[in-house]
């Protein structure tokens, strides 16, 4: 049990694929504009991420080498189309905020490298829970980033209001937001690592 | 004036990297040097075009016809990863100096996701296979910009001193998003070049 | 090598094909379930029958624009009036609008269905300009040919988002168009909404 654990904070804390490893930057910097938002993509990457390292830490052995990239990447986006269709009959409404950048969870390269870095060398159960620490580290990421970003611009968190309808600096809602917002968290997160 | 529209949309007021978020990875990750970024945009430029019109073709002859438009995603990432092999292949043979500049950006560019983003939205937007040309051309031009601008300014940056916990990623995040503060100067620019063209 | 690799794409093929199978008819059946929630939210009414849509077209300022009319009868089959759907160009891209109004094209209510437009700023179209705002920026209530249907700032009746004029002129714009070209084209024909079904 102890070895579970041990990957699955790996994944949330020592190993966090936004603020230490720095992946998948493109979905984190463009759906955080809430924090529903952020929550919603990251969930939806966990869900890829985990049924992904299952599938492939069990196919590893029956796949050659030479063909182990294009395996892994038909494998990816069949979860992921499974994934926006189930999403769009189900939950419209995450699909019309997250749009374009749900099929592109096909090129996150987190999915991708954790397919090469661990599913390919472990077996089924500890992918699984490798699935879990990652996708819940780069959730939880994803959900404080857009907290923040929802706060500093419209005043609000998870469509609550904290500050009254006029309060708000537009900007964090808009493109420069994401940029600066992301970058100040990850030098707040370097301050607390050094001190550590 | 429609494809001029499209072009300068496409590159100032919609730019690919500074305000739609896609080709973020390489535009943090190969941005150190100008000449370096400067051949990731060149490769990307040229891979982006080519795999703008393959995916067309599939959409518009293969899956649409056969009601197979679920299957999009599958094969426009396989057809984009194919690209870039035989792409690689074809400089080597041909043109051993291109594929000099280019070949160590090649293999990157399979998941860099402006390439499959802009497939998808090519399809999304209705475009025709001009226009969708045009679009994409002038997309890649718009991510070759913003990486030459943000590798100048790091640059830069490389030779001042920061904050330690400010150093390396957060600093270029904080210039990237001064970056982007600035093309966002050019918002409306598309809706003016309407009226002037008449095509509103 | 290359077995291995047509195995895995024919059995994704299979496993999509059959997800898709599910979820089709699913995701056909929520838009067709949020059209009518919509319908009834702008007739601001539960009770209503929905005739077969109509597609009208017509020319604005030299371009061809096309309205999709639903017209609204209520259980006992008196004529309610018609929700039209209508869309303008906004500041980010399309921004479709679904209206109702009733038998003399006074706004019932209204619903953004599509937008592309800034979050934030116009993108909050959809509460602004709702009855419970006051009657200096609501539409609802109000009749597109009697009073001055733009915004303020061009000398209109109804004020604009804040910050956002270019969102708030499509809104109202397409509004206005779906008024002259249905509603009031109607009225002059005379009432042969019925006899077009």
């Amino acid at each position: 049990m102890n070895k579970y654990f041990k990957i699955f904070k790996n994944g949330i804390i020592d190993e966090n694929p936004t603020f230490v490893l720095l992946l998948g930057m493109c979905p984190t910097l463009g759906t955080t504009s809430s924090a529903f938002n952020g929550l919603s993509m990251g969930l939806a990457t966990t869900a890829v991420l985990i049924l992904s390292n299952l599938i492939i830490s069990l196919i590893k052995n029956l796949v050659p080498d030479k063909v182990r990239i294009p395996s892994y990447i038909v494998v990816i986006a069949s979860l992921v189309t499974i994934l926006q269709m189930v999403i769009k009959a189900y939950a419209p409404e995450v699909d019309k905020s997250l749009g374009l950048f749900i099929p592109l969870i096909v090129v996150n390269c987190i999915i991708l490298g954790r397919a090469e870095a661990f599913a390919a060398k472990n077996g089924p159960v500890e992918s699984i829970f490798d699935g879990i620490g990652i996708g819940i580290g780069f959730s939880l990421a994803l959900t404080l980033l857009g907290a923040v970003r929802e706060f500093l611009g419209a005043g609000a968190i998870f469509g609550f209001t904290l500050q009254g309808e006029n309060y708000g600096m537009l900007l964090f809602v808009l493109a420069p937001g994401a940029f600066l917002a992301l970058g100040y968290l990850i030098a707040i997160v370097n301050q607390l690592r050094s001190k550590k | 004036m429609e494809y001029i529209l499209i072009f300068i949309t496409a590159i100032f007021v919609n730019n690919i990297v500074l305000s739609q978020f896609l080709g973020i990875c390489p535009f943090l990750g190969v941005s150190k040097k100008v000449s370096t970024a400067s051949g990731m945009g060149l490769a990307v430029t040229f891979v982006l075009t080519l795999a703008t019109i393959v995916t067309y073709l599939i959409q518009k002859f293969v899956l649409d016809p056969n009601g197979l438009a679920y299957l999009q995603t599958i094969a426009f990432i396989l057809v984009i990863a194919a690209l870039v092999q035989m792409v690689e292949i074809i400089l080597k043979k041909v043109s051993p100096s291109l594929y000099q500049a280019l070949g160590v950006f090649l293999p990157l560019i399979t998941t860099n996701c402006c390439i499959l983003g802009v497939a998808i939205l090519v399809i999304q937007k209705d475009y025709n296979l001009l226009q969708g040309v045009v679009y994409a051309v002038s997309t890649a031009l718009g991510f070759y910009l913003a990486m030459v601008i943000f590798a100048g300014l790091r640059e830069q940056l490389a030779m001042t001193k920061v904050p330690k916990a400010m150093n390396g990623m957060p600093i270029a995040l904080v210039t990237a998003a001064l970056l982007s503060m600035a093309f966002m100067g050019f918002s409306g620019v598309d809706g003016g070049l309407k009226i002037l063209f008449g095509l509103d | 090598m290359a077995l291995v690799l047509t195995i895995i794409a024919v059995v994704a093929g299979a496993a999509l094909a059959a997800v898709n199978a599910v979820t089709a008819p699913q995701i056909e059946k929520i838009n067709a379930d949020n059209l009518a929630a919509g319908i009834k939210e702008v007739m601001g009414s539960d009770k209503i029958n929905v005739a077969e849509p109509q597609q009208k077209t017509a020319t604005v300022a030299g371009k061809e624009k096309t309205f999709i009319v639903y017209d609204v009868t209520d259980d006992s089959g008196a004529k309610l009036g018609k929700a039209v759907q209508t869309s303008e160009n906004g500041f980010g891209g399309e921004l479709q609008v679904l209206v109702g109004f009733d038998q003399e094209g006074t706004i019932l209510g209204y619903t953004i269905l599509q937008h592309a437009e800034t979050p934030g700023l116009g993108a909050k179209a959809g509460d602004w300009f709702q009855k419970e705002n006051g009657e200096k920026r609501t539409v609802v209530g109000k009749t597109p040919g009697k009073v001055n249907f733009t915004v303020s700032k061009d000398g209109g009746d109804i004020d604009a988002i804040t910050a956002s004029t270019i969102t708030s002129r499509a809104f109202l714009l397409a509004i206005k168009n779906a008024y002259d070209n249905v509603c009031v084209t109607d009225a002059n024909t005379g009432a042969t909404t019925q006899a077009k079904n």
